[in-house]
């Protein structure tokens, strides 16, 4: 198959020329044309195939026409009747059938390739497994292995399988990391609820270390647009320490009054190491994360307007999430200056130092 | 026939005769202005989405509100706009180009313009109570369940899609009769005209799609307002199968948008060519074979959905399939060409504009076919950027040569070809702009349906550009308006054989057509029949039948009024007022009982009032 | 008298198709009945996803349904399209009298076979098994609902056409309506034949 692939660049030198424009093309690691893993990179390489070939389509349709428009075109005065021709059957046999070669040549990788993607590695001991569940508008991932939950941000090892299995905990959503992998839906309804099997399973994998965008791709919502997550991938020997940490307990703000508030207002939904409750995200390393609510980038040199220092962007979470993305859960707490400030301090400084 | 029982029937002027005629042409005139209203409507709804997109981080309208808008946009544009309009050609064109004298049933096809009315207003009615429908136009569920739905807006994309949704199906029925029953001697089935052809085979995919939305929408709606639990998936509903659902009606519906935009660049193509159709049975023979086709892909809309690697290979090799016909088709087009003597009007130019720009569309659908890369492109705005090429590039460039290749026919005034050219040129140039870099936007990683996007990413210039298309395009329409006041102002008669090319026998009537159409039955002879005639060294066609007495039907108000009464029904039920809502069923039924119980004996035209053919009756 | 007086006394052998407002009527009809083809398949299809879809502690299909009440609807509506087979065939012969007999007895059984299905709704919804109760009973409601729906308009449209026939006698304008009506009638009978083997039948079984 691969085979087959490289003939037909090699065919058509003027089409790689085109792709490497297209792969240079975006985001490494946002593009799907700029593909960071095996799993993207196979998509990627169908897609080549496919524009290669509807190219082909494309150029002999439009030298077709230009030529027909500026040749047979009426000139002035031109009276004459042209030969009124009923059909030419060698002609149609032609495109009846050049296009049926050209489905076969993409077809057959195609369902190849299908069946090799659906590869189910959820009962794999050596894949990272990872319940992925959606809600409006946030991501939550479960690790059953280690039994880790976690927020907005996929820490995974590189150059291990990443067993996805994903569901929703309200309305449909899709899960897609453009740079590593094609989108999958999370349905609602889990296998326990409903006793059907609406959990869909993907796999990829990332061999480079790196932080990788991942986006919602299916209409869930007035934040729809802003439902984005990290993917992370550190090395086997940081993903152990991460999952490690996860695991050591966490002090609460030394400040009582601060204290007070934090395990009143916050932790009656989210969940600090072993304290709080587990319905929304999980808060336990949000200091070292790189955004605050999956769309406020942290980062000390602020560019845009979506950017700040964790503590600012906690403060301007906490103060008003409606404003940030309207339509989420979150309330906006009834809190005092001080609160507010101790909380996002106290928030930003909850870091796991995994990576060295 | 004997005129012995001609009865005198009251016959309407201005604003009264518009609402009760059952004349076809009229109703196409009903369905142009209706749809073309819709179409502005939706066109500046995608203006303001493309201005809410022109920058990142942009806040030209609230994350809710750019929902709203993309909802009504898409919901608007198909339903609304572009199915109306080419019911809009259908009812202007084929019963003048089968040589009848009307279709088979005039008052359900008013009835269906004013149901399809009642159905548009409804929905639009929602952005001034509180908040158009925002769960997308394919309002999947859950988000469109009451539960993440509670505002009354999805309340009104089904209950409006529902009232609209029966116009469309009566109007399909009307035409396949139509066509089945009606058509001239000697206008055997394998003589019909492209258009024709395309106009039956959508007919066909009209009447076994759309009732599958009926169910959907009636699932729906007992969900929202009787707390049914089709789609309520905590108690045992199940939300793909609305998917399904969906898309064994959506998807055809795609090919009931394209095909008879494929027959409207057959008629244009073939006579500015001067040539005849290359390859007619190939071409009737593809058209059949999407339409059949157009049936069993629907699940290459649920790629990612995860119904499974067998599933998924399947609905993909499907729907490449359907590349081969369609292949056909553009050949053929090109080939009636070749060797023609081409004329650029500007129909014209909207149809040879129609062919590389479809194949881009196309070409990209067999792309989307690949399930694996799909995975990839699905829900991006790749996926935009292919179904605005198919819609806008195919269907609305066929809609706009249909309408200015049979305006003549219509309206008796020819359009004004400068302005028609720059129309062209303005929307096309828009188009492509719009929408050619939005594959770039969608492979580069940005999800459709988003109401904004962060700084950074790459995507500012190219949405930059799009919307800069967007307003393009948007120039194109209103030099197409101003056409319009300008030509029916000061523009010049039109004869009946208006583009002196005319192949089929709607131009061999007077411009527009007298409201009888025929004042006698033509013989048709053969394929192109007007063609055939003139070649044959005739100037007219050969009648089939001696000059007589022709009947009318009579004009009604109760199509009007059935449909006021089902747009009552739909806003009692929705607000759970249910003495309103049966208030409005019974005005409809009490119509249809009218309706059963007085027969209508029409009335005849006399051969006395035919002999001055060129004015309208 | 009415409009076309001209086939007085002598009406064709099949008038429903003598003119062609009635052949168009005739095969419109036949392309309605299409649409609702697909209708009831997709009622089917949505009901087939959903009929295991109880919920705990309500009943299921087996502990439901009443097959012997069924099967009394069942025969009731298979005889009754009976009689709208003689109807058309009075019609054909020019019998008016003997037709307007027959399509009595149809809508007297249309209205049994309603009666049951309603006596048969009060049942289930007494044993806990509501509109609202679960994705099942939703389903199930609306295709057998449907169905009943289908039923009630046929009855109330033939019994406008028998006093549309007293009024005006048998026309060619009277007899495509009773023609087609004795369509939709056979229609909602096969209809009901897959009601009561995929639905019944299945439920008792499966």
């Amino acid at each position: 198959m691969m085979k087959r692939w490289n003939v037909g660049k090699r065919l058509l030198p003027l089409f790689a020329g085109m792709m490497l424009l297209l792969s240079a093309c975006g985001r490494a690691d946002l593009s799907t044309l700029n593909p960071q893993g095996p799993v993207a990179e196979e998509q990627f390489g169908l897609m080549k195939l496919a524009i290669s070939i509807m190219i082909i389509v494309v150029v002999i349709v439009f030298a077709i026409s230009l030529y027909v428009i500026v040749r047979f075109r009426r000139r002035p005065g031109d009276n004459k009747i042209p030969v009124q021709v009923e059909g030419n059957h060698k002609l149609e046999i032609i495109w009846t059938v050049i296009p049926l070669i050209l489905l076969v040549i993409l077809g057959v990788p195609t369902v190849n390739s299908v069946f090799g993607l659906s590869k189910d590695y959820t009962k794999d001991p050596d894949a990272i497994q990872v319940e992925v569940t959606s809600h409006q508008f946030w991501w939550e991932f479960y690790y059953p292995q280690y039994d880790i939950h976690t927020a907005q941000e996929l820490v995974i090892p590189t150059g291990k399988k990443i067993a996805v299995t994903a569901v929703s905990g309200d309305v449909l959503h899709s899960f897609w990391i453009p740079s590593l992998a094609g989108k999958i839906d999370t349905n609602p309804g889990t296998a326990v609820e409903n006793g059907t099997a609406n959990a869909n399973k993907m796999y990829f994998e990332a061999p480079k270390a790196g932080v990788y965008l991942g986006k919602c791709a299916e209409l869930c919502g007035p934040s729809h647009a802003l439902m984005d997550f990290k993917v992370k991938a550190v090395d086997e020997a940081s993903f152990d320490r991460w999952t490690a940490a996860q695991k050591t307990p966490v002090a609460l703000p030394s400040d009582p009054a601060i204290k007070d508030a934090l395990v009143k207002n916050c932790l009656s939904c989210h969940a600090i190491g072993d304290q709080g409750v587990l319905v929304y995200p999980n808060l336990t390393d949000i200091g070292s994360r790189l955004t605050v609510g999956g769309i406020l980038v942290n980062t000390d040199e602020a560019e845009y307007a979506n950017e700040g220092t964790t503590y600012e962007n906690l403060k301007r979470w906490i103060e008003d999430p409606q404003a940030v993305k309207p339509g989420t859960l979150m309330p906006k707490v009834e809190l005092t200056e001080q609160e507010i400030d101790g909380i996002a301090k106290y928030l930003s400084e909850l870091k796991i130092d995994y990576e060295k | 026939m004997a005129h012995a029982h001609a009865h005198t029937v009251k016959r309407y002027k201005g604003l009264m005769d518009w609402l009760t005629t059952v004349d076809h042409k009229k109703i196409g005139i009903l369905y142009l202005l209706a749809g073309g209203f819709f179409f502005l409507v939706g066109g500046l709804e995608a203006i303001m989405i493309r201005i809410q997109l022109i920058k990142p981080l942009n806040d030209f309208v609230s994350a809710e509100k750019f929902n709203q808008l993309l909802t009504m946009h898409g919901t608007t544009m198909i339903f609304l706009a572009a199915m109306p309009m080419l019911f809009a050609l259908m009812n202007a064109v084929i019963p003048l180009q089968i040589g009848a004298r009307d279709v088979a049933f005039p008052f359900v096809n008013a009835l269906g313009f004013w149901t399809f009315f009642a159905g548009g207003v409804l929905l639009n009615v929602s952005w001034f109570t509180g908040g158009a429908p925002d769960a997308g136009w394919t309002s999947y569920v859950p988000l469109a369940s009451p539960t993440y739905s509670p505002e009354y807006g999805v309340d009104y994309y089904v209950i409006g899609l529902q009232i609209a949704g029966i116009g469309t199906l009566i109007g399909g029925i009307n035409f396949l009769v139509t066509i089945i029953n009606m058509r001239a001697p000697g206008m055997t089935f394998m003589r019909m005209p492209m258009f024709t052809w395309a106009i039956f085979i959508t007919s066909a995919l009209i009447l076994f799609a759309f009732p599958a939305l009926t169910v959907g929408l009636v699932a729906l709606m007992f969900d929202r307002l009787f707390e049914a639990n089709f789609f309520e998936v905590a108690n045992g509903g199940n939300a793909v199968l609305w998917e399904h659902i969906f898309w064994i009606f959506g998807h055809p519906e795609v090919y009931i948008l394209i095909l008879p935009a494929f027959g409207v660049i057959s008629e244009v193509i073939s006579t500015f060519s001067r040539k005849r159709l290359f390859g007619y049975s190939s071409m009737v023979f593809a058209t059949v074979l999407i339409g059949f086709l157009g049936f069993m892909v629907w699940a290459h809309h649920m790629f990612t959905t995860g119904l499974g690697p067998v599933a998924n290979a399947l609905f993909s090799i499907a729907t490449m399939l359907i590349a081969v016909p369609t292949g056909i088709k553009i050949f053929n087009w090109l080939f009636t060409m070749w060797g023609g003597s081409i004329k650029f009007t500007t129909a014209n130019l909207f149809a040879v504009g129609f062919i590389p720009t479809f194949v881009m569309g196309g070409v990209t659908g067999v792309m989307l076919a690949a399930a694996p890369a799909d995975f990839q492109y699905h829900d991006s705005y790749f996926v935009v950027a292919h179904f605005h090429y198919v819609i806008v590039g195919g269907l609305i460039l066929g809609i706009f040569s249909g309408l200015h290749y049979w305006w003549p026919k219509m309206f008796g005034r020819m359009l004004n070809e400068t302005l028609g050219k720059l129309t062209f040129w303005t929307f096309f140039i828009g188009f492509h702009m719009t929408f050619l870099i939005q594959h770039f936007l969608g492979l580069m990683g940005m999800p459709r349906r988003i109401y904004t996007y962060l700084d950074g990413l790459g995507f500012n210039n190219m949405n930059l550009i799009s919307t800069i298309g967007a307003f393009l395009m948007g120039l194109g329409t209103i030099f197409f308006i101003l056409n319009i006041i300008v030509t029916s102002v000061s523009g010049k008669k039109a004869a009946g054989d208006a583009w002196e090319d005319g192949r089929t026998l709607e131009w061999t009537i007077p411009s527009p057509a007298p409201e009888y159409n025929f004042a006698q039955t033509p013989l048709v002879r053969g394929y192109d029949a007007f063609w055939k005639e003139k070649m044959d060294g005739h100037k007219e066609m050969t009648p089939a039948e001696p000059l007589g007495s022709i009947h009318m039907p009579s004009p009604s108000i109760l199509p009007l009024f059935m449909s006021i009464g089902l747009f009552i029904a739909g806003l009692g039920f929705m607000y759970h007022n249910y003495y309103v809502g049966g208030g409005g069923l019974a005005l409809t039924f009490l119509c249809m009982l009218i309706r059963s119980l007085k027969d209508d004996h029409g009335f005849h035209i006399e051969p006395d009032e035919l002999h001055d053919k060129g004015v309208k009756a | 008298m009415s409009a076309h007086s001209h086939v007085d006394g002598q009406l064709p052998h099949e008038p429903e198709k003598a003119t062609l407002e009635g052949r168009n009527k005739v095969l419109g009809f036949w392309l309605f009945l299409g649409a609702e083809v697909v209708l009831f398949g997709t009622l089917f299809s949505a009901f087939l996803a959903l009929r295991d879809k109880v919920g705990d502690g309500n009943p299921t299909a087996d502990e439901l349904f009443n097959l012997s009440t069924v099967a009394i609807a069942t025969f009731i509506l298979l005889t009754s399209s009976l009689t709208s087979v003689f109807a058309t065939q009075a019609m054909h012969a020019g019998k008016k009298n003997a037709m307007i007999g027959w399509l009595i007895i149809t809508v007297l059984f249309g209205l049994g076979f309603l009666g049951l299905e309603i006596y048969e709704f009060k049942e289930y919804v007494h044993e806990g098994h509501g509109f609202t109760t679960s994705a099942f009973s939703s389903s199930f409601y609306t295709l057998v609902g449907f169905h009943g729906a289908h039923v009630a308009f046929g009855v109330l449209w033939i019994s406008i056409i028998i006093g549309q026939v007293l009024k005006k006698g048998l026309t060619v304008v009277t007899a495509p309506k009773i023609y087609v009506s004795g369509l939709y009638w056979h229609f909602i009978d096969v209809v009901w034949v897959f009601i009561f083997t995929v639905v019944y039948l299945m439920g008792k079984v499966g």
